[in-house]
Formats: C-alpha cells, structure tokens, sequence
C-alpha cells in the first residue's frame, strides 16, 4: 500500500498558501497525499486541495480553530493520527505550522525536522534533506522511535504542480477538552504593505546596509520597476528602519525564489542567503570582492552600488527605448 | 512576578560556523561565544516586564562549559539569577531532549509566572524548542510576540501573522516567545556588570533534573542525522570588477537570463 501523506494546510486571506501546494506535490511524489484542514477557508478550498494531488481532505470549519490559538488543532490533528496512522506529516515553516508541530512532538515524545527541503521514505523510514546553516551545507536526518513522522517544510523547496484530482472529504472531531482554549484569538490586525508583494515576484533587486540610507531605495524602485520586480532588503536594514519588515529576506523575513535577484550592498549573510539562495539567477554588486555574497552569485560585480545601479538603470532604459 | 527566560549561548557571529564532520554537530569548541541576540532581545522583554510590574528574572541556559560568558552578559543586562544546564549527558540532545531539559529546569524554581524564550535560535533556528517546552509545563503558549503586555493575571501579545498581526492573550503563567526586532536589547552597565560578578551561577546536571539517557543526549535524540555534505555548487560565477562598463554588464546578464 501506498505511504499517506498528510499536508497540515493552511489558509491566508482566502486563499491557501503557497506552501501548502508546494507540500502536495512533494507529497504526491512520495506516496499517497492528503490534508488536513482545520476553521475558516476559502469556498474552493477542498477543490484546490484535491487539484494539487490530496485525495482525502479532513475537514473542520468549527469556529474553535479560528478563535484559540493551536491548542484545538494540535489535538484534533493528534487524534487524526491516532487513528489513521499516516508515514508522515507535512507543516510548512509559517506561524501556525511550526506551533502545532511542535505541540505534537511534546505530545507524542517525537521527534521533528525542521528547515526540510525533501525527503523520502523508506520502508516507513524518513529521510528528509536539510540545508543546514543557511545553505552551506546539505545535511539527511531520519527520525525513530515511536510516533509520527513531523516535517517541517521550507517554503518555496519544490514548484507545486496541480495534477487535476478531485478530494473526498472526511470530517474531522472537534476537541471540546476546554483545556484547548486557554490561549484565545481576540483581535486580527491587518497591516496593509505597499507596493509590488516580494511573494511571486518574479524578479527581485534587495538592497542592504551598503546603500547607506533609506532615500537610496528609490533607486533600487526604480530598477524593479524596469525589470518588473519588487524591492527586498537585509535585515540589517530593516532593523535600521530604512524600510518596513514585510521587506525582510532571509531566516527571519521572506523566503523567496526568483528568477533573478541583484543584491546591491549586501555582504551576504548566511541569514539573509537562507532566504533567497534558491533564485535562479544571481547578480550581486560589492565594493568588497570578499563579500560571501559572491559565493552564491553567477555574476558578481565589484563596484559601489552608486556607480553602477544608475549605470544600470540607464543602460536598460536605453535597450528599451525609454531613454 | 517571577519571569524565566531560556536562551542560548551561542557561537560569536564572527565564526563562520561548521560542522563536524565526524560528529556531524554544529562544531562548539574553540570559538569564542556570546549571548544569542534572540536570546539578549528575550531577556530584554522580560526586564522591561519586571521593571514595569515589579519582580525578578532567572536565565536559563543549556550549554558547554563556555556558555558562561553569556550568562554573565545576561547577568550583567539584569538577570537575578541563572542556571547553566551543564553536562556531557546533554550533548547531542535534539529539540525535544533541549525541551524536557529546559521544562525540568524550570519546573524546579520556586515559581514562576512567565517564560520568555525567543522564536529561534541564531545558530539551530529550528524554532520548536519553546512550544515543546509549554506542552511539556502544561502552560498556554503565546509565539511570535511583536509586543507583550501584562496585566494582573493575564498576558496578552501582538502575534505577528502573514496578514499583519493578530491579539492573542492567555492566563498566567503562561510561555511567550519573542520576534526579533522586538525591542533594542540594553548594553550592560557597569554596576550590572560589578552585581553580575557576585552572582552564583547555579549549575545542574542531568542527574540534579533526575533526567536519563532515555530523556535527553544522543541515546535520546530522536532526530538522526545520516550525513551532512556540501550542497549542489552552483558553480563559479563570473567575476568582474566594475570600471564603468558594470551595469551594461548586469545589462547583458538580464538579456541573457530574458529579462529585459
Ligand atoms: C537570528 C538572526 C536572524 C537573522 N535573520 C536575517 C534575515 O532574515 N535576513 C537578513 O538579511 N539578515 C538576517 N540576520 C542578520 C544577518 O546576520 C546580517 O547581519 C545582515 O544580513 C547584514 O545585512 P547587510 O548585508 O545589509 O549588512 P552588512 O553585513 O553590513 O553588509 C553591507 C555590505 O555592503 C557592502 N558595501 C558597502 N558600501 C558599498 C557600496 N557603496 N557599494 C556596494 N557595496 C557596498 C559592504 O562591503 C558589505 O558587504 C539575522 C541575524 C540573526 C542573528
Ligand atoms: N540549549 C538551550 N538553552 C536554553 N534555551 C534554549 C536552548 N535551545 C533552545 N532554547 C530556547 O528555544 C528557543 C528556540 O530555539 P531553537 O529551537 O534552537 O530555534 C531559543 O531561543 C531559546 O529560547
């Protein structure tokens, strides 16, 4: 019989996360895909589930999964695997992923791999891949003992691939335990970011501490602008409050995956190349061609960002006619 | 108001950190140390708690020998009290051996009513210590704080989320893990540092948190690691040094990758 394998999925203003269909596609690869799904979710939710490859959906919209924090999903999501027995459980790397996998560890005295960017079974046996301290090295950990397989899986590891099937869905019992409400959700605050989302972006120009100030991010706009992209930026950066934290690339910020990236003034911190290594293409401009940015850029220029980013911008508005 | 804070200590952000082949761990010997700075923003949230409502804070670190250095930085930031989980018996703990060594720890202090831990470590960021860590207290867990309040019996938090963040509150006691960039974590002054001095680090084995190899250690770890090599290289990318000609360069690289 074929491994199943669940993908605790999750939903973000109505819409289910990148991630969550990132985690079908790696399922479906290695056994039998299905997913969990607990409160509040778009209409088409299952539909999609079931598109990218689940074929079963467990199922709950009881208002408890959206006004108590983890506790009711660790337990109904306990219960599930009690009964089912699934060879492995899929989380992405988010808020909500990382609270209810962990609570099930301590629960079940299991164990869980973080940052996972694959895995295979074998025999039940998991063997998941690890790029360890932020990509310089590749580690393989499995798992024994008693319990579920827990994978944490980095967001943006493989490209989903909808496979067109349809789900059943299976209700899921609700935990009525009132130990499962002790932390309650009073408030959601929406904080509106401007401006191109780093999210999907194809192309994206990041800018560190080498810009020196907050006014030198225009040019760096303007530079997405013309390559139709979005801005991101270091940590360092952001701590300085040049630029707002939904910016942020990195282990602390966004994971993302473009299919070009220019680092302008950044060293390349194995935090900040955690976030955005996996791009396909990498240009990095330094004035220190020491810089470990370098290790991971196809094209590495040494230069001060204020040479040759309009160097740039005027050379790619000339090819296109604009100036 | 009695606040514990677990944070690591953890290679100098300096070293450029390795791993060991032959242990295939994190390599932790003869490297300077320092105070995570997740686990420095943790304590700071936590000073700041006690200042406004009055109390005291106990850090709670487990480490090598050479963790000491950064229990008496977070001695000197303010820590009344810390306690080094020290013990050959601990090496090679995966996050749930971590998890049951830290909850022992604090199961032993004659009270406490908040736990502050930060979100991730520096060095491992697996991020799943602190919920195991509420799980096995049976306290409430409030993660990813922005901000935390406390007021009388209850804490209440900003949760950072994707669409912003959400308020979440719970009753004392209760765990609370913090953000980086939660706050700005003070320099120690120094009269924290002369009042640092005088206080006894208290150290605990296993044994002391009557835990064996079944709990924490290697013989424990139920996360194995099978090999640890050097990722896929990209290969060597083209390096020029830019003499005016840079951006048309960059220019030729996006035609190229059909971009522009
Ligand atoms: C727990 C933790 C989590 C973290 N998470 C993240 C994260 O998510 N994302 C992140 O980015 N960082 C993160 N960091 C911080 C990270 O370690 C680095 O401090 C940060 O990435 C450095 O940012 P930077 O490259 O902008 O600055 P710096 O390291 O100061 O680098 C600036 C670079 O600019 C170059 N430069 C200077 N002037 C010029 C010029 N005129 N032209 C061209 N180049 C120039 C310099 O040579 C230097 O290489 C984290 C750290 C910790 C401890
Ligand atoms: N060895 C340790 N000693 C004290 N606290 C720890 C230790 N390991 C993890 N923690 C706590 O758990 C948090 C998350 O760590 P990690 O799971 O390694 O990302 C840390 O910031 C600490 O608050």
């Amino acid at each position: 019989m074929a491994d199943r394998i669940w993908v605790y999925a999750e939903a973000v203003e109505g819409t289910l996360t990148s991630t969550t269909l990132e985690m079908l596609t790696m399922a479906t690869a290695a056994g039998e895909a299905e997913a969990i799904l607990l409160g509040s979710a778009p209409d088409d939710a299952v539909g999609a589930l079931g598109a990218y490859g689940a074929r079963t959906v467990y199922r709950s919209d009881d208002p408890v999964f959206d006004e108590y924090l983890m506790r009711p999903a660790i337990e109904a999501v306990a219960h599930l695997v009690e009964m089912h027995h699934p060879s492995a459980v899929l989380f992405a790397s988010s808020y909500a992923g990382r609270d209810v996998a962990a609570g099930l560890s301590a629960r079940f005295g299991c164990g869980a791999i973080s940052d996972v960017s694959g895995f295979a079974l074998l025999n039940g046996r998991v063997e998941a891949t690890i790029p360890a301290l932020g990509g310089s090295y590749v580690a393989k950990s499995t798992l024994v003992g008693a319990g579920p397989n827990l994978l944490l899986v980095r967001p943006k590891s493989v490209e989903a691939n909808p496979v067109g099937g349809t789900a059943n869905v299976e209700p899921v019992p609700v935990p009525t335990d009132d130990d499962v409400r002790q932390v309650r959700i009073v408030d959601r605050v929406a904080v509106p970011v401007e401006g191109p989302q780093l999210e999907g972006a194809k192309n994206i120009v990041a800018g560190g501490r080498g810009l020196k100030s907050a006014e030198a991010f225009h040019m760096l706009h303007e530079l997405a602008d013309l390559i139709g992209g979005a801005v991101g930026a270091t940590r360092a950066v952001v701590d300085a409050a040049w630029v707002p934290y939904s910016m942020q690339i990195g282990q602390t910020g966004k994971t993302v995956k473009a299919d070009v990236y220019i680092a302008c003034g950044i060293s390349g911190a194995i935090q900040h190349l955690a976030g955005m290594k996996s791009s396909k293409h990498i240009v990095a401009i330094n004035t220190d061609a020491q810089a470990p940015i370098f290790s991971v850029a196809d094209l590495c220029v040494v230069g001060d960002v204020f040479q040759v980013v309009p160097q740039l911008i005027e050379e790619i508005k000339k090819r296109k006619g604009l100036g | 108001m009695h606040v514990v804070v677990c944070g690591k200590v953890i290679p100098d952000s300096s070293v450029t950190l390795e791993i060991d082949p032959d242990a295939k761990r994190m390599r932790r010997t003869d490297v300077p140390h320092e105070l995570d700075p997740a686990a420095a923003s943790a304590l700071e949230e936590a000073l700041r708690l006690t200042e406004q409502h009055g109390g005291s804070v106990t850090f709670v670190t487990m480490g090598i020998p050479d963790a000491s250095v950064g229990i008496r930085r977070a001695l000197a930031m303010g820590a009344s009290a810390a306690v080094h989980l020290l013990d050959d018996a601990f090496a090679g703990s995966d996050t749930l051996g971590t998890a049951k060594a830290l909850a022992a720890a604090i199961r032993q202090q004659p009270r406490f009513d908040l736990v502050v831990c930060a979100t991730e470590s520096s060095d491992s960021y697996s991020g799943i210590v602190p919920v195991q860590v509420a799980t096995l207290l049976g306290v409430p867990a409030l993660t990813f704080a922005k901000q935390v309040f406390v007021d009388g019996e209850t804490v209440t938090i900003h949760r950072q989320s994707e669409e912003g963040y959400a308020v979440v509150t719970a009753a004392l006691p209760a765990l609370v893990t913090t953000t980086s960039g939660i706050n700005e974590p003070r320099y120690p002054q120094l009269k924290g540092i002369m009042a640092a001095r005088k206080i006894e680090i208290q150290q605990r084995s296993a044994a002391d948190l009557s835990l064996g190899p079944d709990d924490v250690g290697d013989s424990a770890a139920r996360e194995r690691v099978l090999s640890v090599g050097a990722p896929p290289s990209r290969g060597a990318g083209r390096l020029i040094h830019d003499e005016g000609d840079g951006g048309r360069e960059i220019a030729d690289f996006l035609a190229q990758a059909g971009v522009i």
